[in-house]
């Protein structure tokens, strides 16, 4: 089991001083969190060696620990994360997700230890958002990150919040190990991460943003410089076998986020501009979400999404978003359970590769809730990074319990 | 319809002058004249005590909102029960703040607490009285404040049988009154409004409205559809006075008439003047919410 790397010192401290001091101000712990029991059935077996099963068991822990004092204006936050896998040792990881103490003062905020941030509008893909590294083993969606070590200074004003980051050290992606499905044909050598910085992981990043509504508009531009978050993947000989590494280069990186919000309208669009030594290049993500309210008089909504990736490398991108179209539609039915579908369909136009994604989700009681999910792919290119998931159609049921 | 009403009325004053035995002159044309100027001040008469009525209901809604100006800010919890037909029950706590703005629609901020998987969801909103709000939602799994349309007013909020433009805060413009009538109520003599929703989304023709006279609090209101059949009936009760002026109910309860489904709402721990300002509502307090 993989535990979280260094540099999390930082919000360990703080963590140990704050409760310290909380303790004598009396500060009361709140503490919630959630269970995960996650079982998936695959329709066929994998095609790479170490993927011949067919079904596959998960359970997954995120506590939550919550002290605030001084009215609110002080709370330390710490949320670890746990997961074991019946089959991928490189999912049986953990995390701490959340290690940070938050100190408000007027119209600025002090956020300093592990934090999770999220930048951006659009549903299928997150490409502005860049702080936190993705968790792919944790979700196929890309939606699960690793907390990130920084200090945050956050400060609201009549034209915008502006934020300020330094990202004390790096977080590696996860990569599905040997027995993981929904993996390239080369495992990731993830302990053989190598870096174009001499300062490696430990290097600091920073970042600035700003973000702003006006009227029916959102909108949020920023800069980053610092240590990628996609590494290249180089074919190395590991161990006399073959291995994909990841090398995490120095990138400096542009991004926008605007969102209208017009009626039953929703007009998104992101954009990136990336400088790094391999490569510079513009990416965009952009669509739109339309709402139909109350179906033939219920009080069942219907969405309707549409979104375009493009990345200007084209088929050389490390994205799968490289000219890709998505369709999505989303039921909600309004009803005491928080019953909703989600339905959505990727289509590549360079590798006209299909990927196919169901989601069903509804409160059982105050304590758990249920959800089914379908993934289906459909890739006839071999060239096309989605062939290599093509017989690693799923069925995954999640049962969660809040508490 | 109004062709017919002028026929009626032609009628009744025909009935009229003829069972007062007025005298008119025998030429028939002045006749026409004399019964046409009367008919004219009849028909004026009926339109100005229509008018009367829209006049009466709307200076009783501006009244009621005269007596809940300057509040400032408050913050309360919220407790909802929600019971479906069978009786099966289901619960959700929320934390309000809420700003007073004056010359505009009130900001509130809702912290959910209950059921556990939604706690840490919170919700921002800035009312306008006329044209859609602005609201912001912050999912706490993602991190994410993503800013929703805000045109969906007559749906659901939280599964529950309050819309969201039931809960919303009131405001005259929102609505075109018509005054009813005067009856007994819970609190001694209520007026009985109707009233016309101007937004277009919203999902009632009307709602009739049961204000008391001496306090100038709803007590009671009926909500009509969009086919203007009875779907359902809010009675409030509990009111409680803060700051010797502000009056709020602590017990509403919700009735679907179609689909037997009903909301009680607890509100509790009311506090005024808690020292809330604009600075409390963004998307940074949004997020540190909890």
């Amino acid at each position: 089991m993989k535990m979280m790397n260094v540099a999390q010192a930082l919000g360990l401290a703080s963590l140990l001083m704050l409760s310290a001091y909380s303790n004598r101000v009396n500060a009361a712990v709140e503490i919630s969190g959630k269970l995960d029991i996650e079982a998936t059935v695959y329709a066929d077996e994998g095609q790479f060696t170490g993927q011949a099963y067919r079904t596959n068991f998960s359970i997954a822990a995120e506590p939550e620990f919550y002290w605030k004092w001084g009215e609110g204006d002080d709370s330390v936050t710490f949320m670890p994360f746990v997961r074991g896998d019946e089959h991928d040792d490189e999912r049986s990881h953990g995390d701490i997700r959340e290690l940070s103490w938050l100190h408000v003062n007027g119209a600025w905020e002090f956020r300093t230890g592990i934090r999770k941030v999220f930048w951006g509008v659009t549903e299928f893909n997150h490409l502005v958002d860049v702080i936190n590294q993705t968790d792919t083993v944790d979700s196929f969606d890309g939606e699960e990150k690793l907390g990130q070590p920084m200090i945050n200074i956050s400060r609201v004003t009549d034209s915008g919040i502006v934020d300020f980051f330094i990202l004390a050290g790096f977080r590696e992606r996860t990569f599905a190990g040997e027995e993981g499905r929904l993996r390239s044909d080369i495992v990731v050598a993830t302990d053989r991460a190598r870096y174009a910085s001499n300062d490696e992981e430990k290097h600091i990043d920073f970042a600035l943003r700003w973000s702003h509504s006006i009227g029916l508009f959102d909108l949020g531009a920023y800069w980053f410089e610092g240590t990628d978050r996609d590494p290249l993947l180089q074919p190395t000989i590991v161990n006399g076998s073959l291995a994909l590494v990841p090398y995490y280069q120095q990138a400096s990186q542009f991004g926008m986020d605007l969102q209208a919000t017009i009626d039953s309208w929703l007009l998104k669009f992101e954009s990136i501009y990336k400088d790094s030594d391999s490569d510079n290049f513009a990416a965009l993500q952009a669509g739109f979400e339309y709402s139909l309210y109350g179906l033939n008089q219920s009080a069942t909504d219907l969405g309707l999404l549409l979104e375009y990736g493009w990345d200007e490398r084209g088929q050389d991108a490390s994205s799968i978003a490289q000219n890709d179209i998505y369709l999505g539609a989303r039921l909600t039915f309004n009803d005491s359970k928080g019953t909703a579908i989600l339905m959505g369909i990727s289509y590549d136009a360079d590798y006209y590769s299909k990927s196919m994604l169901i989601e069903a989700s509804r409160r059982l009681n105050d304590r758990w809730t249920i959800a089914l999910e379908g993934l289906l792919f459909e890739a006839d290119n071999a060239s096309d990074p989605v062939s290599s998931v093509d017989k690693d159609d799923r069925l995954q049921l999640t049962l969660e319990r809040y508490f | 319809m109004l062709p017919l009403n002028i026929l009626i009325l032609n009628h009744r004053l025909l009935n009229y002058l003829l069972r007062n035995k007025l005298s008119f002159n025998n030429s028939s044309i002045l006749n026409a004249i004399g019964l046409s100027i009367l008919m004219l001040a009849v028909v004026s008469t009926t339109t100005q005590a229509a008018s009367d009525a829209e006049v009466k209901g709307l200076e009783i809604a501006k009244e009621a909102k005269r007596r809940d100006i300057g509040w400032g800010d408050n913050q309360s919890t919220l407790k909802m029960i929600l019971r479906n037909a069978a009786g099966q029950e289901s619960t959700r706590e929320i934390r309000v703040k809420t700003l007073e703005v004056q010359g505009d629609g009130d900001k509130s901020l809702n912290i959910f607490d209950h059921p556990r998987d939604v706690k840490g969801t919170a919700f921002l909103s800035f009312s306008h009285p006329i044209g859609a709000d602005d609201q912001w939602l912050y999912l706490p799994a993602l991190k994410r404040v993503k800013r929703i349309a805000s045109r969906n007013k007559s749906g659901p909020f939280m599964g529950s049988e309050f819309a969201f433009e039931d809960l919303a805060s009131f405001e005259v413009e929102k609505y075109t009154y018509k005054f009813l009538r005067e009856e007994p109520c819970a609190a001694g003599t209520c007026f009985v409004l109707d009233q016309y929703p101007v937004d277009k989304y919203s999902g009632y023709t009307r709602r009739v409205a049961w204000i008391d006279t001496k306090e100038y609090r709803n007590w009671k209101t009926e909500f009509y559809d969009r086919r203007n059949s009875l779907l359902k009936t809010l009675t409030v009760s509990s009111y409680k006075q803060y700051g010797d002026k502000y009056w709020r109910a602590e017990g509403m309860k919700m009735v679907n008439h179609q689909t037997k489904k009903t909301t009680d709402l607890v509100w509790q721990e009311y506090q005024f003047q808690t020292g809330l300002s604009e600075d409390d509502f963004n998307k940074n307090t949004l997020k540190r919410a909890k």
